[in-house]
């Protein structure tokens, strides 16, 4: 311990028995005070703020409890809190085919998107932010500028010319405008993100690089790209769950149903059968956010980190 | 001389190595540069050419001038657009930052089990955006859904929001508080770098929890309150989703659910009025861009940045 922050501790200790802190007698009894005691005194102190954060949690959460189990109950019976009966499949087997296509189609089509969208990402916007944050070149400081703007530039602005130019390429109802962005870094987020941590990694690592007599393409692939690792992971997440839940995107390219990603097959549920099926549609809804959810439970930890560094949703 | 000869010498040497590392960076930057041009700066400037021009998808764009912006003026449907969307992001994002924050002090004071109620408040920003949501979230203020039938219990009728043209907006409100996670977590990062000592030295000041909090804690925590502002606002004036699936694509009932970015696709993809909806498309970016700026000025008076 430093000489400093002994004497700052010494401070503080003097501050605090002089503002009237605890005698050495309370102390003792302090240590010795029953369990129950203990209970009550964890109670007063940080219990009701437990509490309420436990109360408020549940009620957030209530709601899709609430979806996942009435899932379970007969379309009949679904919106009626006294009906009796136990819980069924009926409603996943009859939303899985009431639409004539199976509704695995598309999660199918929902799942090959988002892993093309992922790759493309990853791709794209590792390329990038590597030349942005390691190598010095020609127009570095406006190309850098321009690529924060388009962070902050609404997409609608740009929707109209690229459904005309998709139109005339003859790309309208399939994936290419959907995934062909992913791999020219549209998604300026990412490339931002990966630049901030490659350069948070030293830079002695790619003098070391360069010694050993690796050029840019060598000391990008092997020894930054292997150490980028969570700033991949947060990458390839988000892009699977964006991708995953949007909606916007397929609403203006895609036309025939045996194409239609996950959130097209719910909405067409809703506009066909699901205002009288509701047990079906909402069997359907859980199925198409369990993927979500499990990508949440396997790493928030990442997603927790990604969201503090970088400010995503 | 001597010196101005060596210089001379080495300027083409160094030029060339400097255009090889800039033809090596541009390759890595190939796919950025490309995206940037075709499907962003191309687009951008065209929609901003479209917007002068009445042009429907197959046709030839005729130069209109201003009459595009011009006819907004007199367009009821998209001042009413305008109202819902303006009322949507100045009282639903505010809340969803108060919530944020005050979770985040709450969950900040060394909480046992703070990721598990993190992740627990995080989850809803995930699905928020979600079709599937959203249909729940139809169900849930329906006349038999669960909060009708909830508040019905104790005597409270409050029959259907969603087919309540006064009540349908606050739905999608709530909606958007209900993911107030993100920014949770936000704050939170910047809540764990505001040093100790600032804290107890106002407490040995005199100072009471409020007061700390008012005087200390904000005025640390302003650049990150400015970041989520930012952040979020420009989010909102861009939700769709949920709009489109409570009212089924209408923006209904009696348009007060017509989101500007519902108002936009119907105008450009179903009208197929895509000159109108580029005018359409630039005054959001104008609207955005503004209030970002005004932000940004406004920050100079409130937010305070150490050194």
């Amino acid at each position: 311990m430093s000489r400093e922050s002994k004497e700052r501790d010494l401070a503080r200790s003097l501050i605090v028995t002089a503002g009237g802190g605890p005698s050495t007698s309370e102390r003792w009894s302090h240590r010795h005070r029953s369990v129950p005691r203990q209970v009550v005194d964890w109670i007063r102190t940080s219990g009701w703020k437990h509490a309420v954060l436990v109360l408020f949690g549940l009620i957030m959460i209530y709601p899709l409890f609430w979806m996942l189990t009435r899932s379970f109950i007969t379309n009949t019976d679904i919106f009626n809190p006294d009906a009796e009966g136990g819980l069924t499949f009926e409603n996943y087997l009859t939303g899985w085919s009431a639409l004539g296509i199976p509704f695995g189609r598309f999660l199918m089509n929902s799942m090959i998107v988002a892993l093309a969208c992922i790759v493309g990402n990853l791709i794209s916007c590792t390329l990038a932010a590597y030349a942005f944050a390691r190598l010095k070149f020609r127009l570095r400081g406006p190309m850098f500028a321009m690529m924060l703007a388009t962070i902050m530039l609404p997409f609608h602005v740009t929707i109209v010319p690229q459904y005309i130019i998709f139109n005339q390429l003859g790309w309208v109802n399939t994936y290419i405008p959907l995934i062909l962005p992913k791999f020219l870094a549209v998604e300026a987020f990412f490339v931002f993100l990966l630049v901030q941590f490659i350069r948070g990694l030293p830079t002695t690592l790619d003098d070391a690089a360069a010694l050993d007599g690796c050029g840019p393409f060598r000391t990008f692939w092997s020894v930054i790209l292997p150490l980028c690792k969570p700033a991949i992971g947060v990458t390839a997440i988000f892009t699977f769950i964006w991708t995953w839940n949007d909606f916007f995107t397929p609403l203006l390219y895609i036309n025939s149903p045996e194409k239609y990603t996950v959130p097209m097959g719910l909405n067409m549920f809703q506009d066909s059968t699901g205002l009288s099926n509701y047990g079906a549609l909402f069997a359907m809804s859980i199925l198409s956010l369990v993927p979500v959810f499990f990508v949440f439970l396997f790493a928030q930890r990442t997603l927790v980190q990604g969201i503090a560094t970088t400010g995503i949703k | 001389m001597n010196m101005a000869v060596s210089v001379d010498a080495m300027r083409p040497a160094a030029r060339s190595v400097r255009g090889h590392r800039t033809r090596i960076a541009y390759l890595f930057l190939l796919p950025w540069i490309a995206g940037v041009l075709l499907v962003t700066m191309l687009p951008l400037l065209a929609s901003l050419y479209l917007s002068f021009t009445s042009y429907r998808l197959g046709g030839t764009a005729t130069w209109s001038g201003l009459d595009n912006y011009a006819r907004m003026l007199n367009d009821p449907t998209f001042l009413a657009s305008a109202a819902v969307t303006a009322k949507y992001v100045f009282i639903s994002v505010p809340l969803q930052l108060a919530f944020a924050l005050l979770i985040a002090v709450v969950l900040n004071k060394g909480v046992r089990g703070l990721p598990i109620y993190r992740s627990v408040y995080y989850l809803p920003s995930l699905l928020g955006g979600s079709v599937a949501v959203a249909v729940l979230w139809r169900r849930l203020f329906a006349s038999d859904g669960l909060l009708p039938e909830f508040l019905g219990r104790f005597g409270i009728e409050m029959g259907s929001w969603v087919s309540d043209p006064d009540h349908a907006l606050t739905t999608l409100m709530i909606l958007n508080v209900w993911t107030f996670g993100s920014p949770m977590v936000i704050f939170l990062a910047g809540l764990r770098q505001i040093p100790e000592e600032l804290l107890e030295a106002a407490k040995i000041d005199g100072a009471g929890r409020i007061r700390s909090f008012v005087s200390v804690t904000i005025p640390l925590l302003s650049p990150v309150i400015f970041f989520n502002l930012i952040l979020q606002l420009i989010g909102a004036f861009q939700a769709f989703t949920p709009a489109y699936i409570i009212s089924s694509g209408t923006g209904g009932p009696a348009n007060s659910t017509l989101f500007y970015t519902l108002y936009l696709f119907r105008s450009g993809f179903q009208n197929f009025e895509m000159g109108y909806a580029s005018a359409l498309a630039w005054v959001l970016f104008v609207v955005i861009g503004i209030f970002t700026a005004i932000n940004f000025v406004a920050s100079r008076y409130w937010v305070h940045y150490e050194n």
